[in-house]
């Protein structure tokens, strides 16, 4: 009986096209959607993943997300490394600086200053140079990926940036003595590492300059009692890796309706792919009807009929799936060339079949319930 | 018991009451061997069989009381004009249609009694169909489609087709046994349906206008076969039409009218 029901699946191609291809077409919106989304909750909180050399990130309180800049006073610094538990703790800045390329192009850039003595939370990646680099006289490291993207020249043939090239960051001299590679991040302004006092120079004069305190635990300290000593003691808030990863990502998904966008194109794909299924499935079993009537009337029991039914959705759902997550994964690496945030973790094709299943149980429900309602008698009407 | 009682009496010289007692067992053995040859020979009967539909309201009375029986080993037409209950009645004595009031049996078996599951798998094992538009699964091949019944019962793949082959080859169709529907002619897919109603060894067939699709020669030859192939010792056939062409080749015609067998005639039962 299998095979009677898949021949009389494939049997009528058009309608076996259709639905292949409805149900591909949902599949491949919806695990296409989700790992573009997947692959921008990524990238939100990707520098801090980058930089997660410490256990706790101490920050104002107010602070929601990774360039949310809000400063806290310098003597924080010295309250922290003064609490129990605390093995050591650094200094770091973030801020957004206006930096004059040598062409004349100028750039807002993220300049993050790291702590003179330890150059703790550095770049991941140093693909020219040293860390130690960054000590040199006026020294700045810039993102290998972007030198020729974001930071190239314009007025000078969009030359890449590169190695002992001179920049001025707010007026203020500096010199490109390394290049890393970091991974690729939400926001899109060019990153640029230095030293946390020569940060402080060339930052515009205010009171208050500390972005963040960089925190290890001493071991064997909890975690989560160090951030609410920390919290008690100085009125700053510690978050964890995952934590601030987590603050931030849920934060910006709120703040740019990312989630309910994605969601509701990914809900889009769904009820396509249900509605083309459905319909076309439907259209199926009536044409079909008389058919599943002659098997009844010659002994097929309902349950063979459901059987046979369920055969026929579950191979074109298969079927649809595999055409629609390839198509996707190929989509993926054509995105992710051309830099495009493109993540497929194991859960979206695992969610995707499952939303493909859905699709298919509901288009196979709508037909059985008319071949089981259905009166062999049906095969004496002409 | 009885022998000994009449060997008594004529021993006690009590010789012409034993020779009128043994006529008496004589004479009822007999009727009740021909009582149950009679009903051996009965492969279906109704007995006041009664059917409405009911549509929007509206009531109406397809049987109407329908009384008659069906014998193996021979061809019952039913014929009558459109709408006379043909259908309906064939419906009921296939099991594939519930009647409201009398009895139906097939072969002892009263379809109302049993379960749905029951009454389909019986359903499956005895009655071969042959229908008007001849339902042959155009996605499937002649052998294919004449191996269906034969699956649904659980046979084998390759077993079935075999037999598939085999029956196919009973109808002439051993060219064909590769082709599919749309390749047949009428009378050719008509004969696949033929080979499928047989392959199972069915007790019962039941045929709904197997002509009236097809040309005059080809519905002639279509009847030599089914007369040929499915009329047998241990098997009835019963076929609905309205084509008169084809009566002489029933054994018996009953006349239908308005949901009643208003007449039965012996038929010419030509081969």
């Amino acid at each position: 009986m299998n095979m009677i029901a898949l021949k009389m699946l494939i049997g009528d191609r058009l309608k076996y096209i259709s639905l292949v291809a409805g149900l591909a077409f949902a599949a491949f919106l919806i695990v296409q959607q989700a790992s573009i989304f997947s692959g921008f909750t990524l990238q939100m909180g990707a520098w801090i993943r980058d930089t997660a050399v410490a256990d706790l990130w101490v920050m104002n309180d107010q602070v929601n997300f990774v360039d949310d800049y809000k400063p806290m006073p310098e003597t924080r610094l010295q309250r922290v490394r003064g609490i129990a538990g605390v093995e050591w703790a650094v200094p770091m800045f973030k801020f957004y600086l206006p930096v004059q390329l040598p062409d004349g192009t100028i750039v807002q850039c993220r300049v993050i200053g790291l702590d003179d003595a330890t150059l703790v939370g550095g770049p991941p990646t140093m693909v020219d140079g040293r860390l130690e680099d960054l000590r040199r006289d006026r020294a700045v490291f810039i993102n290998i990926d972007q030198a020729g993207s974001t930071l190239a020249q314009p007025r000078d043939d969009n030359k890449a940036l590169k190695v002992g090239d001179r920049l001025s960051i707010n007026d203020n001299d500096a010199v490109v003595t390394g290049m890393y590679r970091a991974t690729k991040e939400f926001f899109w302004d060019p990153v640029i590492y230095t030293t946390y006092s020569r940060a402080l120079q060339w930052a515009p004069r205010q009171r208050k300059l500390l972005s963040f305190i960089l925190v290890k635990a001493k071991p064997g300290v909890d975690h989560a009692e160090l951030a609410t000593r920390i919290n008690e003691a100085t009125g700053l808030v510690a978050r964890t890796n995952e934590g601030f990863d987590w603050k931030t990502t849920s934060d910006l998904m709120n703040r740019t309706g990312i989630l309910i966008n994605f969601g509701m194109t990914i809900l889009l794909g769904f009820v396509i792919g249900a509605l083309i299924a459905g319909q076309t499935f439907y259209m199926f079993v009536l044409d079909n009807l008389r058919y599943f009537g002659a098997l009844k009337a010659m002994g097929a029991t309902g349950f063979t009929i459901v059987r046979m039914v369920f055969l026929q959705t579950v191979t074109v759902g298969m079927i649809g799936f595999g055409v629609g997550l390839g198509a996707a994964c190929l989509g993926g690496i054509v995105f992710a060339r051309a830099g495009l945030a493109f993540q497929m973790p194991w859960q979206v094709p695992v969610a995707s079949g499952l939303a493909i299943v859905v699709c298919c149980m509901l288009a196979a429900g709508l037909s059985l319930m008319r071949v089981l309602r259905l009166e062999p008698a049906i095969v004496f009407k002409s | 018991m009885e022998e000994e009682t009449l060997l008594s009496l004529s021993q006690t010289g009590e010789a012409r009451f034993a020779m009128k007692e043994m006529r008496r067992v004589c004479r009822d053995s007999m009727q009740k061997l021909m009582v149950a040859q009679l009903n051996h020979n009965i492969a279906v009967k109704c007995d006041n069989v009664v059917k409405t539909y009911e549509t929007g309201g509206t009531k109406v009375v397809a049987l109407r009381g329908i009384d008659i029986e069906v014998r193996t080993g021979e061809l019952l037409m039913l014929v009558g004009p459109s709408g006379c209950g043909k259908t309906t009645l064939i419906s009921v004595i296939a099991g594939i249609l519930d009647h409201d009031e009398g009895d139906c049996t097939v072969f002892g078996n009263d379809f109302k009694s049993m379960r749905n599951r029951d009454r389909t798998t019986y359903r499956g094992q005895n009655i071969g169909f042959v229908f008007q538009a001849f339902n042959l699964l155009p996605t499937l091949t002649a052998a294919e489609n004449v191996a269906v019944p034969l699956l649904i019962l659980g046979t084998p793949r390759k077993e079935a087709i075999e037999r598939a082959e085999e029956a196919l080859r009973r109808v002439g169709l051993e060219q064909r046994m590769h082709s599919y529907p749309k390749q047949l002619s009428g009378g050719q897919q008509q004969r696949v349906a033929i080979a499928r109603a047989l392959v199972h060894g069915p007790k019962l067939i039941v045929c709904d206008e197997p002509t009236s699709a097809l040309d005059h020669e080809t519905g002639h030859k279509v009847m030599e076969l089914l007369r040929e192939v499915a009329v047998g010792p241990d098997r009835a056939l019963v076929i609905v039409t309205h084509d008169a062409r084809i009566f002489g080749f029933a054994d018996r015609i009953a006349k239908m009218d308005d949901g009643r067998v208003v007449k039965i005639e012996e038929g010419q039962g030509t081969l």
